[in-house]
């Protein structure tokens, strides 16, 4: 290759797609790529994080992105002085979020360890205490966010505020929750990011030491033995499960069957077991119903709670195994036992010596990956759940208010310009006029919505410029898999071939139809024993891996998401293939191996 | 001690090596252990022990390679095949013949066997030269078995084994033989499987070769098999070599004897293995290596007259000689533990080395 050529464009050079001129205005100036700066972004590796964002976003969404990185980079940078690694900067190009993670000058890591000795340590010892800690901080903060209320401003203030001598208005009451809000969203990706990385060094250390011991094992092999089969990340999908077997159970599924969710629950409520059931139906509800079919990160996110119709479509699939006689339940303790198998056999080839330090990073690696799996509940499902609830109930109060047409219109701003929608509307409300943005707003939403769209259409650039000679960055690798080798998989996946090549994420062989998903509310259209593909899978997919034979992504490690359900159900896995939900439409018969990571395309559509 | 000329295989076990040779003693004790081995005896070294002294045969084998330049291959030659032909003028002493011919009678009537040698030098881990004594396939009737008996015998003495004895210095009267008599196997497939990898030594791999019919193809070489790497603890089928298998080696019963025969067009080249055999021979070698507690290498079959789940038999299992041996150097531990060990990871994490 010719030096002056780099391996992928530079981001100055990708062109805006067609109707979506102008999108630079939807996110805020720091994540530009700037001409003035072009010297330094060309010279930087840039790669698309089309695991966390896999389609563009909306303008207000940049929260997530901006709260994710900084409490990512905190960490490392500020809190545990990561020996190599500071934060990851961003940028955003045409809608999709780029990363390039900072690493630290090779002279100063040396100097770095003593403090990321003590201060990591101080967590590694204390593991157990400080995450109890860290579930009641987050609890209290989820509580706090709970208790947010947004209400519409009153036609007089009520007499009591004359009499009391308040002084002082209902605007301020806006004010506050809606910061109390932002800052209660800052401080939970804050805490999200307390022991994930820790976590990560943990497992990457114990993975490292059985890798140099027997060079050839699969990574699913190492990943099943840390594996906890009691993740909280699992329970919503149990939660339907045993809801289904009690409704076959005690003779109510029939009434579940049909109908909306309100008809439903109330044919279920006169059908025999219905009372106990409903009662069961509601208290899963809290806090497992808090679940989104999504990731967390998006305000077009879908939660359960909000939408009962998806748990009940779960419920239905799950009903109707139970009645052919299928065993719903996840096997827990033969999963344990296997896990335990697993390990036993690969320790007796090791010898003396090296057994006692496998024993030594097992151990560590099994306290902190609870941690790994489990915040993801917590933070993605729970608590931003409830952010967005309330998100959206602020956006519906102002629409009501004639500032927007649709009630998630609010979404198409960003949250600095939410607050001086507040102002408008306090002010307008004060003075006694119409509320100024009504003739703004609408207009420039249809406009922004318009990009949106337009930026949607178009799948991103896997990468930009030039890669480091060898990505060293431990993070990079762990959370993203993104190696030397999977940035050469992405150059040679545009070359013309009917194969793809990702990581062997979960093993076996598969031949079947393809299902392409780019959003969760697609999930419907997936029938029994197809292939999934699709940029990147949620926890909360977990039933529909009940369905599919199969699961290919676009991006994903070894410890992405599909990767570990998959091998919880059996199912071969491809992850991190670049552009597979790009390259393969719906109705494709494909090949996939989960053994070599490969996926075929047998016959075309 | 002087015991019993023959040993049925349910009564054999591990103590029993000096008097049935590695191999009986191995099939011995995959009876006792619930491995499926087709039934058979074992025609002990009592039993060679008794031929030898009854026709004063160590004086002679003595006296012919008295002399003898173990470089000399011609001279190496001439006497072995001398001693083979002594071995083989005489008769079988009436205890032995008669022991031989009663066990054979209870396995049924003129059961098809396999007649093969099990040395007590042959299969121990030093000294690998398997392969060297001879293998007799589908053999029935009691004057067959009683004269391939001897040919075992004889075989000791075939001109590579007698160089190499004296090259190694073992006195050759102090090699005793034992044969065993196991009923054929009506393979539909076979071969071995090897609980590490032949290429690298690398134990978290079974690698099986396997051809249609009789194993004994694949053992010689004579066909390119069906090669299948399993990954020895998850289980799975981590790669799958098929080959052109353009022959077969299958028992002709009215010929009483094993026959090679092309392969017809249609099962060359699809493998002869479904992935559930595949796998059952891998759990198969992986039980015989935690029973033996060594690396494996195992020859199998599947026989076509069993039902499935039922048919896959071993036939013999030996600990592998090649990687065992070799002294594993000892890596430098670059690993550390503790917090140094979280450090280290980070600072050059794994996939950034090649």
């Amino acid at each position: 290759m010719d030096a002056q050529t780099p391996m992928f464009p530079s981001a100055f050079d990708v062109e805006t797609p067609e109707g979506a001129e102008g999108w630079q205005d939807l996110y805020p100036y720091y994540t530009h790529f700037q001409p003035s700066r072009r010297e330094q972004d060309d010279a930087t590796f840039w790669f698309c994080n089309s695991q966390h964002w896999p389609t563009p976003f909306r303008p207000f969404d940049t929260i997530m992105l901006d709260f994710a990185i900084k409490g990512l980079g905190q960490y490392n940078t500020r809190h545990l002085i990561v020996p190599p690694a500071n934060g990851v900067d961003y940028r955003i190009l045409n809608g999709y979020v780029y990363f390039s993670p900072v690493a630290v000058a090779p002279e100063k890591i040396e100097g770095r360890v003593p403090m990321f000795m003590e201060r990591a340590g101080h967590y590694f010892q204390n593991w157990n205490d400080l995450y109890a800690n860290w579930k009641e901080k987050v609890l209290g903060m989820i509580q706090e966010l709970d208790a947010i209320d947004f209400e519409e401003l009153p036609e007089v203030e009520d007499i009591s505020v004359v009499k009391e001598g308040v002084g002082l208005d209902s605007t301020n009451q806006l004010f506050d929750q809606y910061d109390k809000a932002i800052s209660l969203c800052y401080k939970i990706w804050q805490v999200h990011f307390e022991f994930l990385n820790l976590g990560y060094a943990a497992y990457l250390d114990f993975f490292g030491f059985v890798k140099e011991q027997f060079p050839t094992i699969p990574d699913q092999a190492i990943a099943k033995m840390v594996q906890g089969v009691d993740s909280e990340l699992f329970r919503p999908d149990d939660e339907i499960k045993k809801l289904a077997v009690l409704a076959v159970e005690s003779g109510c599924a029939e009434a579940l069957k049909s109908g909306t969710v309100d008809e439903a629950l109330a044919a279920v409520a006169d059908a025999p077991g219905g009372v106990a059931w409903l009662a069961q139906w509601k208290a899963a509800q809290d806090p497992w119903f808090n679940f989104t079919s999504g990731n967390g990160f998006y305000s077009t996110d879908k939660y359960w709670i909000d939408h009962l119709d998806i748990p009940m479509g779960y419920l239905r699939d799950y009903i109707e195994r139970v009645e052919e006689g299928e065993e719903i339940m996840r096997p827990t303790e033969a999963l344990l036992k296997e896990r335990d198998r697993i390990t036993t056999e690969y320790r007796d080839m090791m010898d003396g010596e090296a057994q006692e330090v496998f024993d030594g990073k097992l151990g560590l690696a099994r306290v902190v990956f609870p941690y790994v799996e489990d915040h993801n509940f917590y933070i993605e499902h729970w608590a931003l759940g409830v952010f967005w609830r309330k998100m959206r109930q602020l956006s519906k109060l102002l629409c009501d208010q004639g500032m927007w047409q649709n009630e998630d219109d609010m979404f198409f701003l960003n949250r600095g310009e939410v607050r001086d929608v507040l102002w408008d509307y306090s002010s307008s409300w004060a003075i006694g006029v119409p509320i100024r943005g009504n003739d703004y707003w609408p207009g420039e939403i249809a406009k922004r919505r318009g990009i949106y769209e337009a930026l949607s259409k178009v799948r991103p650039q896997p990468a930009l410029n030039n890669p480091p000679e060898v990505i060293t960055e431990p993070f990079t690798i762990m959370l993203w898999g993104i190696t030397t080798d999977a940035v050469q998989r992405w150059v040679e996946a545009d070359d013309e071939g009917s194969g793809l090549t990702g990581m062997a994420a979960a093993p076996g062989v598969v031949e079947g139809v393809a299902r392409v998903l780019s959003s969760p509310d697609e999930l419907g259209e997936l029938q029994k024993g197809e292939i999934l593909v699709t940029p990147v899978t949620a926890p909360s997919w977990a039933p529909v891996f009940g369905k599919i034979s199969a699961a290919v992504t676009d991006i994903g490690g070894m410890m992405s998401h599909a990767a570990i359900v998959c091998r919880e159900y059996g199912l071969p896995a491809v992850t991190g293939t670049g552009n597979a939900s790009s390259k393969i439409t719906t109705g494709m018969r494909l090949r996939v191996n989960g053994n070599d990571g490969t996926v075929t395309v047998l016959e075309d559509a | 001690m002087s015991g019993a000329y023959t040993l049925d295989f349910s009564e054999i076990s591990h103590d029993d090596f000096a008097q049935v040779g590695g191999k009986c003693a191995s099939l011995g004790e995959m009876t006792q252990a619930g491995v499926a081995v087709p039934p058979g005896f074992a025609v002990t070294t009592d039993a060679y022990q008794a031929m030898l002294d009854h026709h004063g045969l160590k004086a002679e084998i003595e006296r012919a390679l008295d002399g003898v330049d173990p470089n000399d291959l011609d001279q190496v030659d001439r006497a072995a095949q001398a001693i083979r032909i002594r071995i083989r003028s005489h008769h079988l002493p009436e205890g032995v013949e008669q022991s031989i011919r009663a066990a054979y009678a209870a396995m049924g009537d003129d059961m098809p066997v396999a007649v093969r040698s099990s040395a007590t030098a042959e299969d121990l881990p030093d000294a690998s030269f398997a392969g060297q004594q001879d293998t007799y396939l589908w053999v029935r009737g009691a004057d067959d078995v009683v004269s391939h008996v001897r040919d075992c015998w004889a075989s000791l003495y075939t001109t590579r084994a007698v160089a190499y004895r004296e090259k190694q210095g073992i006195p050759h009267v102090d090699v005793l033989m034992s044969v065993g008599v196991q009923k054929m196997v009506n393979a539909k497939a076979a071969g071995v499987v090897m609980t590490l990898d032949p290429g690298t030594g690398d134990r978290t791999k079974i690698v099986i070769d396997a051809s249609w019919g009789l194993g004994e193809m694949v053992v010689s070489g004579v066909v390119t098999p069906d090669n299948y790497t399993v990954e020895k603890v998850l289980e799975e089928i981590l790669d799958r070599k098929i080959s052109d298998k353009h022959v077969e080696l299958v028992g002709d019963a009215e010929l009483g004897e094993a026959v090679e025969r092309e392969v017809d067009a249609e099962r060359r080249s699809v493998s002869c293995l479904s992935d559930v055999e595949v796998l059952a021979v891998a759990r198969l070698a992986k039980q015989l290596e935690k029973q033996n507690k060594c690396p494996q290498d195992v020859e199998w079959a599947i026989d076509a007259d069993l039902p499935d789940g039922e048919n896959l038999l071993a036939l013999q299992s030996r600990p592998e000689t090649i990687w065992s041996q070799k002294k594993v150097e000892k890596k430098s531990s670059t690993y550390m533990t503790g917090m140094m060990g979280i450090v280290n990871t980070l600072n050059n994490p794994i996939g950034s080395k090649t």
